[in-house]
């Protein structure tokens, strides 16, 4: 394709070339994604990521519904196991990172200001003030919005999305972007089903599989330690994959969006 | 609300386009949003020449094309239209597809003015 012979022509902008252009105009085909720069970064934090043997899992849900409670439970869990680290991301305070700090894991936290989602920018800078020697899984706690940091890679290997049951059951169907991002989704705070009898766990599920994700569904507490071990038992199998992949000389980026590159790059060319 | 950090990102490609061409300006600047991008036109439009003010684009026409949410099926193969929260085939009912269009973000293209070169009549 180039720029000069038409050759790049496409039914979408022929009537750009046609148009009686003014002498010293040219129109030019460009067809990059708009996120290039934040991709790019992305793609280098997941090399620093891969270099060092570490999976990366990007948190993400409404605010409320849980992440930091499940983290603080399942470093615990892992403390003898695995050395992991958080990068916490919050438009004010240092809450969350101390709250992690105080189970005795590594914690660096992000201060948006204003900003309603982490970018791969904000989380390289954060990897520059971490120890990710020996690190095995960093978790990254995004900003606590079900729409905006789906659309931002931050070179994480895995999504994990979170809904409490303290929300609706159609979440998944009110938020298709963020729910069709998810490699597994976590139903948390299950200890309320009991007194809540308007959420429908497998309502929520079949909301999940109509964006045509077929990421496993979990149940949990993280406070009442109900569901936990399938929850560490997928984590344990990601560092595993992770590990092999690294040393094969692989990596992985969040499903959909490695599918999404994979077809419009077949239908630009 | 995250327009505003998507249409900074605008401004930095076509700013780089204008560069590679040795062009002075952009006048009209083409992206392709499908609805599962998370975007909104609507804000794009607004947060647009905020980001692009004081630039060589401040000028430009911003159009966005709106694709199509299309899926084809893993199971029988048909290729149909969807809605947003509905990704399902849509001959067979099976949610086992791929989103083929619908998840774009791109600049597709833009249209550049250059600088009338000096060149003398002869």
């Amino acid at each position: 394709m180039c720029d000069t012979c038409g050759c790049n022509l496409t039914p979408g902008n022929k009537h750009l070339a046609f148009k009686p252009v003014a002498k010293g105009a040219t129109a030019v085909s460009v067809l990059k994604g708009l996120l290039a720069k934040n991709d790019d970064q992305a793609a280098h934090n997941r090399e620093h990521f891969d270099r060092r043997g570490i999976l990366a899992i990007n948190l993400m849900s409404s605010p409320g519904s849980g992440k930091t409670a499940l983290l603080e439970a399942t470093l615990v869990a892992l403390k003898n196991e695995f050395t992991c680290a958080v990068i916490e991301g919050d438009l004010e305070t240092e809450n969350d990172a101390e709250r992690i700090r105080a189970k005795g894991v590594q914690a660096h936290q992000i201060v948006t200001g204003t900003a309603c989602h982490l970018d791969a920018h904000l989380v390289h800078d954060a990897l520059h003030h971490m120890t990710l020697d020996d690190v095995d899984i960093l978790f990254i706690e995004n900003v606590g919005n079900l729409v905006c940091p789906a659309s931002f890679d931050l070179g994480q290997h895995l999504n994990v999305t979170l809904l409490s049951v303290t929300e609706g059951d159609d979440k998944p169907a009110k938020y298709p972007v963020m729910f069709r991002a998810a490699d597994a989704m976590l139903l948390t705070k299950t200890d309320l089903l009991a007194v809540l009898d308007d959420f429908d766990p497998d309502k929520a599920e079949t909301h999940l599989r109509h964006l045509a994700n077929p990421a496993p569904v979990m149940r949990l507490s993280a406070r009442k330690d109900l569901g936990m071990d399938a929850w560490l038992t997928w984590l344990r199998e990601q560092l595993a994959a992770q590990r092999a992949r690294v040393a094969i000389g692989q990596s992985r980026r969040p499903a959909i969006q490695s599918d999404g590159m994979k077809y419009h790059s077949v239908a630009t060319s | 609300m995250h327009e505003l950090a998507v249409a900074q990102a605008l401004v930095e490609q076509v700013d780089a386009v204008i560069d590679q061409h040795n062009a002075t300006s952009a006048s009209l600047i083409r992206v392709r949003i499908g609805p599962l991008a998370g975007v909104v036109p609507e804000l794009l439009a607004t947060a647009f020449p905020l980001a692009a003010a004081g630039s060589r684009m401040e000028r430009a026409v911003l159009d966005l094309v709106t694709a199509p949410i299309k899926v084809r099926c893993q199971t029988c193969g048909a290729e149909t239209e969807a809605a947003m929260n509905r990704l399902i085939c849509g001959a067979c009912g099976d949610w086992h597809t791929q989103v083929i269009s619908g998840d774009e973000l791109l600049l597709e293209s833009v249209e550049l003015e250059t600088a009338p070169s000096p060149t003398p009549e002869s």
